[in-house]
């Protein structure tokens, strides 16, 4: 039996009055890659944006109920550090423009004001990028700035960011959806080597993707978690009709 | 045509400030020299008097008010770039436009009830009144500044566990820093030249003065001062005054596009 690292208890989320995610149960068993998918406007951000607490900064959010992280209620604890335990990845690449590849990586200490002997920050910087399949490319380059980077390396640069943190799990929100075939696929690749370390939660439009990459895969539709099983058997054989339905590309 | 007409007009528009360049520099740069910037006043008749007192006066007046202004208009701009949407920031930002518009000589007038009817004439309180006037384009540039920068830099702040000051100072600043000093330069520059709010304060005085609770002379109102007497010694003394006053606001218009060019964050 694996053990769960992450727990959501009746957990909802609102903008406003607006009710966008509905008592949301999950499990999310450790280093495993879980794929939420969904329609437009299902709630699968909101619920990832949830379990780091990144919901309520957007003026007007709540949440009600519990989510767990090793049984700790992140509701309770301190969203600073949620953030440290979680780390996430955004939809575009969103390299620090004013730090270079060499400080963006740590930028989390650096911009915390945790100061670091250089050997050590060498040290991470090297892991963290070699982590994400990139140290051979910017090694000769880490003086440039993030932004001198191609968007897959600019992603790549920002899941190093995140993964420098060392965190137990990583978020990542539609990660591939601005990048090209090929940087999608080298990211693709990064996942399986990183759910070594950690455990990942994807938000992706793109059912392929969850089929490629993830474990276990939720559909969520309308707010609700409709259906959540393992990868293979949600894509072959469905229990609910509106998965099957979405699979099948009757709605989108 | 309609091409031609645009060209034409922004020519137009050009040919005043060549015009007034040309003709200050013509009646001023004759009159420059390392006496007159080196000296103090002389009464009338008696030659080589100069404007070191206004020169002195005006930077101390103009650094002052800076002191004042850019602090608090560099916080305010970040306040009404964070808060959008809050009420007070609705409010502020309405009443930042309407001190915009307010006429420097009414800012004088007021300043002059504030302050120097309680305590009366000193540097000081032109310095107040020329702060007021720069705290609107200060907040307004940093405020245009950082609204331009994408949500995603203040999330992949957030994400990382950094607290709100954190990312403000460390990121969202740091990012829009050539449009805040681009603001900031551009304020001086604005305030250089003023006078009627330094006629009721800073008021003016004829000898080299650093005591900024006294009145104190500074260049526009030095230039208001020799411009409007009949001695032609006086007169050359103004034109001389003006030149150096531009020619300082066209080097601070010219240091702010470097500036902005220099430590603009690619995004």
């Amino acid at each position: 039996m694996e053990s769960t690292i992450i727990k959501s208890v009746d957990y909802n989320g609102y903008f406003g009055d607006n009710h966008v995610v509905k008592n949301v149960n999950i499990e999310i068993p450790k280093n495993n890659v879980i794929a939420v998918m969904g329609p437009s406007g299902c709630g699968k951000t909101t619920f990832l944006r949830g379990i780091n607490r990144m919901h309520e900064l957007i003026p007007g959010a709540t949440a009600k109920g519990k989510i767990l992280l090793n049984n700790e209620d992140v509701m309770e604890m301190h969203p600073i550090f949620v953030r440290l335990k979680i780390g996430m990845v955004f939809q575009r690449p969103n390299p620090f423009p004013n730090l270079s590849i060499y400080d963006n990586v740590i930028a989390g200490y650096k911009l915390n004001g945790i100061k670091l002997p250089k050997a050590e920050k060498d040290k991470i910087v090297e892991h963290s990028l070699t982590r994400v399949a990139l140290w051979k490319e910017v090694k000769d380059s880490l003086t440039k700035k993030g932004t001198f980077l191609s968007g897959g390396q600019q992603q790549r640069l920002c899941i190093a960011r995140a993964v420098a943190m060392e965190p137990e799990v990583l978020l990542f929100d539609e990660p591939t959806s601005a990048l090209d075939p090929i940087s999608t696929s080298t990211v693709e690749e990064l996942f399986h080597e990183l759910k070594k370390n950690y455990t990942l939660i994807i938000v992706t439009h793109n059912m392929q993707q969850a089929a490629r990459v993830s474990d276990k895969t939720a559909f969520f539709y309308m707010g609700e978690l409709v259906e959540y099983d393992d990868t293979k058997k949600m894509f072959t054989n469905p229990s609910d009709i509106r998965t099957q339905n979405y699979i099948t590309g009757r709605f989108s | 045509m309609f091409q031609g007409l645009t060209i034409v007009l922004a020519f137009a528009c050009v040919i005043p400030l060549i015009a007034i360049l040309i003709y200050i520099i013509k009646a001023g740069i004759g009159k420059i020299n390392w006496n007159f910037i080196t000296n103090v006043e002389k009464p009338v008749g008696e030659i080589g008097g100069g404007i070191a007192h206004a020169l002195v006066g005006s930077m101390l007046v103009i650094l002052v008010a800076s002191v004042i202004a850019i602090p608090i208009g560099i916080l305010c701009g970040i306040f009404l770039s964070e808060n959008r949407k809050s009420k007070l920031a609705y409010w502020s930002r309405l009443s930042v436009d309407i001190l915009q518009g307010v006429p420097s000589i009414v800012i004088g007038i007021v300043a002059y009830i504030w302050l120097v009817k309680p305590f009366g004439y000193s540097a000081i309180s032109g310095s107040i009144a020329l702060a007021i006037m720069m705290f609107p384009i200060i907040i307004r540039s940093t405020e245009e500044t950082l609204k331009m920068l994408p949500d995603t830099l203040r999330e992949a702040g957030f994400a990382l566990g950094m607290p709100f000051h954190r990312v403000v100072l460390k990121i969202i600043v740091p990012c829009g820093i050539s449009g805040i000093l681009s603001g900031v330069m551009l304020s001086v520059a604005r305030i250089a030249g003023e006078t009627a709010p330094l006629l009721f304060t800073a008021f003016g005085y004829q000898f080299l003065s650093v005591n900024m609770t006294k009145p104190m002379e500074t260049l526009p109102h030095l230039i208001f001062k020799y411009a409007i007497t009949p001695y032609k010694d006086w007169q050359d003394l103004a034109w001389g005054a003006s030149c150096i006053l531009l020619i300082w606001v066209l080097l601070l218009n010219i240091l702010t596009k470097i500036i902005t060019r220099r430590w603009k964050v690619q995004l």
